[in-house]
């Protein structure tokens, strides 16, 4: 509940900034310490909570999970403020508005950690999506920003459509809004609640970029600004990620829950393979990471299809490792002069620190011991093989890891192996340093994952 | 507690040699590999008087049921003697040379050893597969920095190669692991499991095929020559010497323990798979004209027979095993020292440019000597015993295995005194007339090879001493 107020009066709050401020970098100052207000407000939650959950007229279920859940999506937001927050200004004007979207946003996303009524999922999605055709669409110069705006927007809408029925046909069939009522997987299928179900998990692979809904990730990512891709990529497609398990854990499980695990099966191998080959063929680094994004998404999925307590842990975790290492790669990205591959060449030479970073960030991804990225990938794994009978899946998984390190390895060839003479942008101390913490966060958690698992 | 000092000091000395500046790493990179050969030395007198004080074990991530516990038996103690002499051998040889970054070498070639010695003493499985992949970053930054003309392709090759395989075997520790009754990845969980037997036969080759791509065996070792060719020459000691090891210990401290019963179903094929790779290798290094590439096709056919002869397993052919785990450790270590020296003064690696080097260095072409006769195992040298054990294990096994394995010394002795006539016999040219022989710290490092080649090959009774735990343990679980 505090998450959710919080964020909303922080967007509002940023709004009028705007007005009153005039220097850029208070704005930025301003934001970070909402943002900061805001993550100490969700965690004094957790003393009311007291391990139990607090339910607001039957829309709104704040558990230890969601609370955990929006913890993390703030600090890897507050993570992202200080990284890249300056790159806001070279956006645009109206840099106080960019960030009361990123407000906006994680309301929607603390709304998404703990629905517990369809409508109220309904809002949370809407509240996540509207503000990012803002943000894609927010390089008023570039026509590929409004290209991937428009884009978005389209699909976006559409997909929001087919969410919208998917609850209708429930409802249907139901009576009922209220998750806890629903109890479609009792006793027989109703084939009105079945498509419900199908229609659901299609809109919401939509919003999470899962193959087969995948095509307007790459297009939207690239042409968006980088520093808004950087947030998309990571912790908003964690928070639909929320959404989706909370809801089908939560909602569908019982005898309907064998009828969707097939088909989100089917919709993660497709992930994984097409995320995984597709980017070995990218020649700019920000398109792979936007085909990185699907790939780590089909992993991601792993968790949804698996019942287990692993997977919940493993989507907390992934979420954290993933969001990190990400944004602290898109924060080097957004300093380079030049996004392709040849662009990184010799940066070991020039900036031997942030190098190492992003060699360690790379690493996470790949999922390589010693970082974050590999207890969230063992999450994810091992709650798929307790699942039994999806070790067909595992093995897909597996053998696309093994691919991703092709692409995520071309970087690091670059910067080190190759010798160049890289365009990248003055980087001061304060940004360095702030790297190194990235880094250090990302092998903490890659040593002791129960520093952040405990919680949960 | 003296365990665990075994992975500290190299990965702190590590840590702090990216720091350091002109000769600092060298030295430290010497001080820090002595330090650790003085604490295994330490280890060993203590595991003679009580082998439990080496064990350590703490919690590392209760959640999971993963411990950092860390042990060394007769095996463990063998290969962390193996890798700590062989750590001081290298920094001795290139004690003269000098790398480009040289912080960044030291320190990558101590964190591969911190790496190693992790493998060789985790007694829990996921800290296992932590260093089993950690070993393999830093050689793979070595490989592509300081490697040869087309290192970027072909050490990225390896590193896909053995981390595909590593994550297989990730899938298979975890699927034990929710066979497990206490949810433990501990090794007494993990030997107790107890699966059925058509499971185990289903997860056996996860875990071989991980283990055989790092021997690397037939045919599954193909990214390995081209990987030794082109590495720098300390680094293929490594990888040569001690890291190939890191599959045949895999192989004996955990395929065969836990899944007894997959172990026995496959055992033909994998020795079958092994003296493929054997005789392969052995004629392939026959026509071999290119140095390194001669002894990396030879180094297949040396872990080929040791595979071979873990699948036999009795008694005789897993002492056997661990005997040659040192042994060919050590001299392929001499010989690579050897390639170090002649690329070092002459740049050529081609065997039709070298001869007649004998007349110019007689007292490298004696330890050239030497190092050949124990490569192909002859009797009074280290390679005889091990080698014995093997084939008589062997035999007990299959007659019909080993006769075809034996062919494998045959087609050694030819290519490894192929190779000793073309260096050092012959006309000399004019290349190889401005041979000089060996400086001091080069002396050094293939005296005390030599050493231990002549002192184990007479009395090996202390080996075979160290690892007979071992060889007990691992044949009462199958």
């Amino acid at each position: 509940m505090n998450a959710l107020i919080s964020t909303a009066l922080s967007g509002v709050l940023m709004m009028f900034a705007g007005l009153f401020v005039k220097n850029k970098q208070s704005i930025k100052f301003v934001a970070i310490v909402a943002l900061l207000i805001c993550f100490a407000a969700n965690l004094a939650e957790l003393c009311t909570l007291q391990g139990g959950s607090r339910t607001l007229y039957g829309m709104i279920t704040v558990t230890n999970f969601s609370v955990l859940f929006n913890a993390v999506a703030f600090g890897a937001t507050l993570l992202y403020f200080m990284l890249s927050g300056s790159a806001f200004e070279k956006v645009g004007e109206h840099v106080s508005d960019y960030f009361a979207l990123v407000f906006f946003i994680l309301s929607g996303i603390s709304l998404a950690s703990s629905f517990s009524s369809l409508l109220m999922l309904f809002l949370a999605i809407e509240i996540i999506s509207i503000p990012q055709y803002i943000l894609a669409g927010s390089d008023k110069k570039s026509p590929k920003s409004s290209e991937a705006s428009l884009k978005y927007f389209l699909m976006g809408s559409f997909s929001t459509g087919i969410l919208l029925m998917g609850i209708t046909l429930i409802y249907g069939a139901t009576g009922s809004f209220l998750i806890s009522e629903l109890g479609i997987g009792d006793g027989a299928i109703s084939p009105l609640a079945l498509c419900g179900v199908i229609l659901i998990a299609f809109a919401l692979s939509f919003k999470v970029s899962a193959a087969p809904f995948h095509f307007w990730t790459p297009d939207v990512y690239d042409g968006s600004p980088s520093v808004f891709t950087s947030f998309m990529a990571t912790v908003v497609k964690a928070g639909s990620f929320i959404a989706f398990i909370r809801l089908f854990h939560g909602a569908f499980t019982g005898t309907i829950s064998k009828d969707w695990q097939l088909l989100l099966a089917l919709v993660t191998a497709a992930t994984l393979i097409i995320g995984n080959f597709t980017a070995v063929f990218q020649q700019s680094v920000k398109r792979m990471l936007a085909y990185s994004s699907i790939a780590q998404a089909g992993f991601m999925l792993l968790s949804v299809i698996a019942f287990s307590d692993f997977a919940v842990k493993g989507i907390i975790l992934y979420a954290a490792a993933y969001s990190i290492a990400t944004i602290g790669i898109f924060a080097v990205l957004i300093k380079m002069k030049d996004y392709t591959f040849d662009g990184f060449n010799g940066l070991a030479k020039k900036e031997p620190l942030v190098a190492a970073v992003t060699t360690i960030c790379l690493l996470s991804l790949a999922g390589i011991p010693l970082t974050a990225g590999f207890f969230a990938k063992y999450y994810v794994l091992t709650a798929a093989v307790q699942e039994g009978n999806l070790f067909w899946l595992v093995i897909i998984a597996v053998i696309c890891a093994a691919i991703s390190v092709y692409y995520y390895f071309r970087v690091i060839m670059a910067m080190y192996f190759k010798s160049g003479e890289p365009g990248v942008e003055e980087m001061n101390g304060r940004f360095k340093f702030l790297l190194v913490v990235t880094a250090a966060i990302v092998i903490l958690l890659g040593v002791f994952p129960g520093l952040l698992l405990q919680f949960a | 507690m003296l365990t665990v000092l075994l992975i500290l000091i190299p990965l702190v000395t590590g840590l702090i040699a990216f720091g350091l500046k002109g000769s600092g790493p060298k030295t430290l990179g010497l001080i820090s590999s002595l330090a650790s050969l003085a604490v295994t030395i330490a280890a060993l007198f203590q595991f003679r008087s009580a082998p439990e004080s080496l064990s350590h074990s703490c919690n590392w991530i209760p959640q999971l049921g993963a411990g950092f516990s860390v042990g060394l038996d007769g095996m463990g103690m063998m290969l962390s003697l193996l890798t700590s002499i062989s750590f001081v051998l290298i920094f001795i040889v290139i004690n003269k040379r000098e790398y480009d970054r040289a912080n960044s070498f030291y320190a990558l070639m101590l964190l591969s050893q911190a790496g190693l010695m992790g493998v060789f003493a985790a007694y829990d499985a996921m800290l296992f597969y932590f260093f089993w992949e950690l070993a393999l970053i830093p050689v793979y930054f070595l490989c592509s920095l300081w490697g040869g003309e087309k290192r970027i392709p072909v050490t990225f090759k390896f590193f896909v190669y053995t981390f595909a395989g590593s994550l297989l075997m990730l899938i298979g520790i975890i699927y034990i692991y929710l066979q497990t009754p206490d949810h433990s990845f501990s090794y007494a969980s993990f030997t107790t499991a107890a699966l059925p037997k058509e499971t185990q036969s289903c997860l056996f080759w996860l875990f071989f095929v991980a283990f055989a791509i790092k021997m690397p065996i037939f045919p599954f070792h193909t990214w390995q020559p081209d990987t030794y060719e082109q590495s720098p020459t300390p680094v293929t000691m490594v990888l040569s010497g001690i890291m190939v090891k890191m599959g045949l210990f895999g192989v004996i401290r955990w395929l065969l323990p836990v899944l007894p019963q997959g172990a026995y179903v496959w055992s033909d094929v994998a020795i079958v798979l092994s003296i493929i790779g054997i005789v392969y290798a052995s004629c392939i290094a026959i026509v071999q004209s290119d140095f390194k590439r001669l002894i990396a096709y030879s180094s297949i056919a040396h872990i080929g027979l040791m595979s071979a002869a873990i699948f036999a397993n009795n008694e005789q052919s897993l002492q056997g095993v661990l005997v040659q785990f040192f042994n060919h450790g050590i001299n392929i270590i001499g010989l690579w020292i050897i390639v170090e020296i002649i690329q070092d003064r002459l740049k050529v690696k081609s065997l039709n440019e070298l001869g007649g080097i004998a007349a110019y260095a007689p007292r490298m072409a004696t330890f050239l000597v030497i190092i050949s006769f124990a490569n192909i195992a002859l009797p009074l040298t280290n390679g005889f015993i091990g080698e014995f054990l093997m084939f008589s294990g062997l035999y007990q096994y299959n007659p019909w295995f080993m006769a075809v394995a034996g062919l494998g010394v045959i087609l050694g002795a030819v290519y490894t005194l192929n190779m000793v006539q073309k260096v050092i016999f012959g006309q000399p040219n004019q290349l190889t007339e401005t041979t000089t022989d060996l400086r001091g710290n080069e002396l050094l490092a293939l005296g005390v090879i030599v050493a231990i080649i002549l002192v184990l090959g007479v009395y090996p009774k202390p080996m075979l001493e160290l690892v007979q735990s071992t060889t007990e343990l691992v044949n009462k679980v199958y």
